[in-house]
């Protein structure tokens, strides 16, 4: 759906904010795009969507360009950007209605109508954004981005600022635009976000993509995980015998902790445990614990 | 052309003078009925015809063209600036139009809401003297011609400008004086020579000088230098709007 080919982008300023970036978002799919605050993600979105001009390199929507063939490509991609950028003094209805027009659609009420059920809007399609909370705002802005029915939507920080409920509420729209084939890409802070809702997860840093990866597979192949055990008598120190396991020990002595690597097999576990037992060790309880999505995100950007 | 987008660009500056009607149309009205009390009335009972045409008939060209040009300069320039004030550029930006397209919408706008106060003025101003136009396909040319040269004039501001102050400064400090030296309350035959040569140097003495023409068949200067001023202006404007998009100078990174 978009290939992004050997893009960068330099400011007058002399700054660069993305290199050579290589990357490729297949069509209804949910890409998440991480990385830290001036890491580049809002520029590559502004550059795909033609806020920003590139220095070096192309874009392909639908193998349309993104320069030669702008109003194709620009009739097909959303934007909800970041900052939550309205109309202080039009009405929640006029202002879709507005970028519907804008984006070269002719008008349908019908079809407004609609997006601003789905987005719990229609009660207030003749209030002033100005008198609108935060949330609502934000959902104002996803109404303009979906008013011309485009086929490729980003979501800049969509759920930054905003309540748990609306969250879940973007998230179920989110899934629902899935169903219908539109293609996503969000970026967020939220990792949690992009861990349930992400299909690929990309990360960018310093303007490079550091990686790709289908989530699952992510999690999987950078995802540490734990064992802790409540010990029934805490102990001073590791015995000696342990020390070739990887092995932990609180301060106070009553919980040992076993890092693994989601990928290995649970044979080792078996017999850390057996070794325990035969060397009278008793634990009381025991858990696992999988790295998050954000612990492998802030690994791999520190290893930057 | 992406004809849905002009139109959606259009009608939605248009909305915002339905939107704020009072201060669209009454206040330049109001402001041009005091005009006609102070300079008609009151002092123009005191002044003797000009060119055979009263002073308060001969005022209305120029009150006109005062409104006109602060009028197109105002909405064109704020009409670009509020969205790159408030952010909201970005989806014109990112919509699929040219910068042809964006420059009609928004320009057109402009020139509509001067034009419709101008003709509000001219509607206002028979109720205060008698007024023959002698020449009126010509009227409505001029009008045209210096409603668009001016909202094109203040979308540069509106680009140029990076705070409302700015934004205020062109019109304040240059259009006003240069409108009001321009002969606007006066014939410049009227001046010592010396300053009527070095009010030829303003180009609003064209523009005021054309339009009076065609209501009176008479002006300060030449129809033809009025015309050729005027479109002298209209190209100096479109060459540095072509700059602007050419480099996206303040509107793109």
């Amino acid at each position: 759906m978009i290939k992004i080919n050997n893009l960068s982008k330099q400011y007058n300023n002399g700054f660069k904010a993305l290199s050579e970036i290589q990357l490729e978002i297949h069509k209804g799919e949910i890409f998440a795009l991480l990385g830290p605050n001036g890491a580049g993600k809002t520029t590559l979105i502004n550059t795909i969507c033609g806020i920003v001009t590139p220095t070096q390199g192309s874009i392909n929507v639908n193998d349309y360009d993104i320069i030669d063939d702008y109003r194709a490509t620009r009739s097909m991609i959303g934007l909800v950007p970041q900052e939550l950028t309205t109309d202080a003094f039009e009405t929640v209805w006029n202002t879709v209605s507005f970028s519907r027009g804008l984006f070269g659609k002719a008008k349908n009420d019908q079809y407004i109508k609609e997006i601003l059920h789905d987005l719990s809007l229609l009660d207030k399609k003749d209030n002033k954004l100005m008198t609108l909370s935060g949330g609502m705002k934000r959902r104002v802005l996803i109404a303009k981005a979906l008013s011309h029915e485009p086929q490729v939507l980003f979501l800049d920080e969509p759920t930054a600022g905003v309540d748990v409920e609306l969250r879940k509420d973007m998230w179920k729209l989110v899934h629902k635009l899935r169903e219908k084939g539109v293609t996503i890409i969000l970026t967020t802070h939220y990792i949690e976000e992009a861990e349930q809702m992400a299909d690929r997860i990309g990360v960018i840093n310093h303007g490079r993509i550091i990686l790709v990866e289908e989530k699952s597979k992510l999690m999987k192949k950078l995802g540490k995980k734990k064992l802790i055990l409540d010990l029934k008598t805490p102990l001073e120190k590791i015995p000696e015998k342990f020390q070739h396991y990887k092995l932990t020990l609180n301060n106070s002595g009553d919980k040992l902790e076993y890092q693994y690597h989601a990928s290995e097999t649970s044979e080792e576990i078996c017999n850390l445990l057996d070794d325990l037992r035969d060397h009278n060790i008793i634990y009381s309880d025991l858990q696992t614990k999988q790295s998050s999505l954000e612990e492998i995100f802030v690994d791999l950007v520190r290893k930057q | 052309m992406n004809l849905n987008s002009i139109k959606a660009i259009y009608n939605f500056e248009m909305s915002r003078m339905r939107r704020t009607l009072g201060q669209s149309l009454f206040a330049p009205v109001i402001s041009t009925v005091l005009y006609f009390i102070v300079f008609g009335s009151a002092i123009g009972s005191r002044i003797s015809d000009i060119d055979g045409v009263s002073y308060g008939a001969f005022i209305v060209p120029g009150l006109i063209i005062l409104t006109i040009l602060t009028e197109s300069t105002a909405n064109a320039s704020f009409g670009i600036y509020l969205p790159r004030f408030t952010g909201t550029i970005y989806e014109v930006l990112s919509a699929p139009i040219s910068f042809i397209e964006i420059l009609i919408g928004y320009v057109g706008a402009a020139a509509t809401k001067s034009i419709i106060v101008g003709f509000v003025i001219l509607f206002t101003a028979h109720f205060f003297v008698s007024i023959d136009i002698q020449h009126p396909i010509y009227m409505v040319l001029i009008l045209f011609l210096i409603s668009i040269s001016f909202s094109l004039f203040g979308f540069i501001i509106g680009i140029w400008a990076d705070s409302f102050e700015k934004l205020q400064v062109i019109p304040l400090l240059i259009i006003t004086p240069l409108t009001f030296l321009g002969g606007s309350f006066y014939s410049i035959k009227m001046l010592p020579e010396a300053w009527q040569t070095l009010s030829l140097l303003n180009p609003i003495v064209y523009l005021i000088s054309g339009f009076r023409w065609s209501f009176y068949g008479q002006g300060d200067v030449s129809i033809f230098w009025s015309l050729t001023m005027t479109f002298v202006f209209l190209t100096v404007c479109i060459c540095v709007v072509s700059y602007i998009f050419k480099t996206g100078y303040k509107l793109k990174q």
